[in-house]
């Protein structure tokens, strides 16, 4: 199929695809990158920490409440099911930073990525056990009835995800270029050791950042529950394509990762209706992207090229 | 149970021959490698079409399959030649994804999620390799794995052994000291895929069988976690590594409770393997620790100075 002969609706049916699925993908970016820019190593359970907060929020959701019930309860019930997601989230990557990563901070690069998988494929089967390989619906707890505008229809639940998305960009945009500890994060990033010459306490900034990180992938993590399915090995694939993301926009780079976001989700959506690659082969979109962007530019989008010194 | 002991040891061969493979790439040159699973795969499903299709002998089928593998390890090799550490292992988990993908979707040749079966076994002067005989296999696959560790060996402690480990220690310093690093990893890379193909090829051969779904990231990583368990860089190492992570993941089985234990749960176990061995023991079960010249100078300027 060719661009042209595609209708402008669907056109824009797309668009809106490929927008909410490129929201979710930044939001897990944006853990990704942070932690890198800090750490300079991927944090590969990344992936997992978002499967975890998924299902803490799906369990908590369906512990208080009764979804076909409706009303105001359900809506409060949900937003407390976010927050618990993501406080747990929050928890679960401070302590696999404290147990996994730290003692390894200091040790030759390949150490701290080892363990890494190493605990993404704990915690993905850990989940396996006790929450069973089953794949989980969690039912949105508004009227999910599409709305339709012009040939075009959305859902309430992507006007969610875009809604969630964009607020929690810029609030962490803001929390990181405006305030105190922002400040304390952007100087961690730059120089550990200066920065803790100038009396920020390095090891409290790095566990914050893993709060976040997580938080953020936990609210990521049940967007997507809602939008797909919830199963133990959902954040694998999410979470290696949130990396490209990440990749695409400059790693260590916070607008980079919701940029490259964004771009992943569209080129998703629009390689499989507009170049004409089978649905099968989708995923391989994400991964030639990588590839390409690294031989190209392999810095990202937003960062310029650096010459290594020695 | 003699059976199954042989089954294990058969296993244990194919896997130690990709392993030594990815020992090469991991250990000796530093390249954090994840897609062993896609060579091995491609290696399979090469002798697997050559074998059915064209009807071709076991023996050739092996050899161009092995040099397939080569191909496509030195093709992901060319251009993560300027990827390091964790954005190669990125790139290889793509490649290794990719991989897979293109068997599952490429109907006409792999047909796709079904896999392809009935590949006859091997035969040698007139006789044949039969999956019922299993001693035979096992010394067929052991043979395989010495000439291997022979030719492994005789790699790393030549000329080109040493200019990888230089590579590993220090790439910028190694080709100050004019080391063609690019010609090495690539080379380092194109010889561990082939040694993966060689698996791979033995793999269809004996399962009769190969299904796409076999070759994904968790066999990537249990043969990471091989080298890793015995020793990064320490080819005895990869193969004592070989045998205790075999012998985990089919204790279940030989001790008659498969039943109840889940299959996560070895997962669960290389996982953790992968974390304490990292924290507590990086250098392996049976690795040296290496010598830490910084602190060697220390300890002698503090002897001195007493």
């Amino acid at each position: 199929m060719n661009l042209f002969n595609i209708p402008h609706n669907e056109l824009l049916q797309h668009l809106i695809n490929g927008l909410t699925l490129g929201a979710i993908y930044s939001l897990i970016a944006l853990g990704y990158t942070m932690v890198y820019g800090i750490l300079k190593f991927i944090n590969f359970a990344h992936g997992e920490i978002l499967m975890l907060g998924a299902y803490a929020g799906y369990y908590i959701y369906y512990f208080i409440c009764d979804p076909t019930q409706g009303g105001v309860f359900v809506i409060f019930a949900f937003i407390i099911s976010i927050l618990t997601a993501m406080v747990c989230s929050a928890s679960l990557g401070v302590i696999v930073e404290r147990v996994a990563y730290r003692p390894l901070r200091k040790a030759p690069r390949l150490a701290p990525l080892l363990s890494a998988i190493g605990v993404s494929i704990v915690l993905m089967n850990l989940a396996a056990l006790f929450f069973g390989t089953k794949s989980k619906k969690f039912d949105f707890p508004f009227d999910n009835s599409t709305l339709q505008a012009g040939g075009t229809s959305i859902t309430p639940n992507q006007i969610m995800i875009l809604a969630v998305g964009l607020i929690m960009m810029a609030a962490l945009k803001l929390f990181v270029d405006r305030t105190r500890l922002g400040k304390a994060m952007r100087a961690t990033s730059q120089n550990q050791s200066v920065a803790a010459l100038m009396g920020i306490n390095v090891d409290f900034i790095i566990s914050l950042t893993f709060a976040i990180g997580s938080a953020l992938a936990a609210v990521a993590g049940v967007l997507m529950a809602l939008e797909f399915k919830l199963y133990p090995t959902m954040g694998q694939m999410a979470g290696l394509k949130a990396f490209i993301a990440a990749v695409v926009g400059g790693i260590g780079n916070i607008s980079g990762a919701m940029l490259g976001g964004i771009i992943l989700g569209l080129l998703e959506t629009f390689g499989v209706v507009i170049i004409g690659i089978p649905q099968g082969l989708k995923d391989t979109i994400a991964f030639s992207a990588l590839i390409i962007i690294l031989l190209v530019k392999p810095s990202g989008l937003l960062i310029k090229n650096i010459r290594e010194k020695v | 149970m003699l059976n199954f002991i042989l089954l294990i040891f058969i296993y244990m061969g194919i896997y130690a021959i990709s392993a030594l493979g990815q020992n090469l790439i991991v250990g000796y040159t530093g390249l954090l490698s994840l897609c062993q699973a896609a060579f091995l795969g491609i290696g399979a499903y090469a002798t697997a079409v050559m074998m059915t299709a064209f009807n071709m002998g076991f023996w050739e089928a092996m050899l161009i399959s092995g040099l397939i593998t080569a191909i496509c390890g030195m093709f992901i090799g060319i251009p993560t030649l300027r990827l390091k550490g964790d954005y190669l292992a990125i790139a290889t988990l793509g490649f290794g994804e990719i991989v897979k993908n293109i068997i599952v979707n490429w109907d006409s040749v792999t047909k796709g999620p079904m896999g392809i079966n009935g590949i006859p076994g091997p035969s040698l002067f007139g006789f044949m390799f039969s999956a019922m005989d299993k001693i035979s296999w096992v010394i067929l696959i052991w043979v395989i794995v010495g000439v291997t560790y022979y030719f492994v060996r005789r790699i790393v402690r030549s000329r080109i052994g040493r200019a990888l480990e230089a590579i590993r220690e220090d790439e910028i310093a190694a080709s100050a000291m004019g080391i063609n690093t690019a010609k090495y990893k690539i080379g380092a890379f194109t010889t561990g895929a082939f040694l993966a193909g060689l698996a791979g090829s033995l793999f269809a051969s004996y399962n009769q069988s190969v299904a796409p779904l076999t070759f994904d990231f968790m066999m990537s990583v249990m043969i990471l976690c091989m080298v890793v368990l015995g020793g990064l860089g320490n080819n005895f190492a990869t193969v004592v590594g070989t045998f205790i992570i075999v012998i985990t993941s089919e204790l279940p089985r030989l001790l008659g409770i498969s039943h109840i234990i889940p299959p996560q749960l070895n997962q669960v176990i290389f996982g953790l393997i992968l974390v304490l061995m990292m924290i507590y023991r990086p250098q392996g079960i049976i690795g040296r620790v290496k010598l830490n010249y910084a602190k060697i100078v220390k300890e002698e300027i503090l002897h001195l100075e007493k």
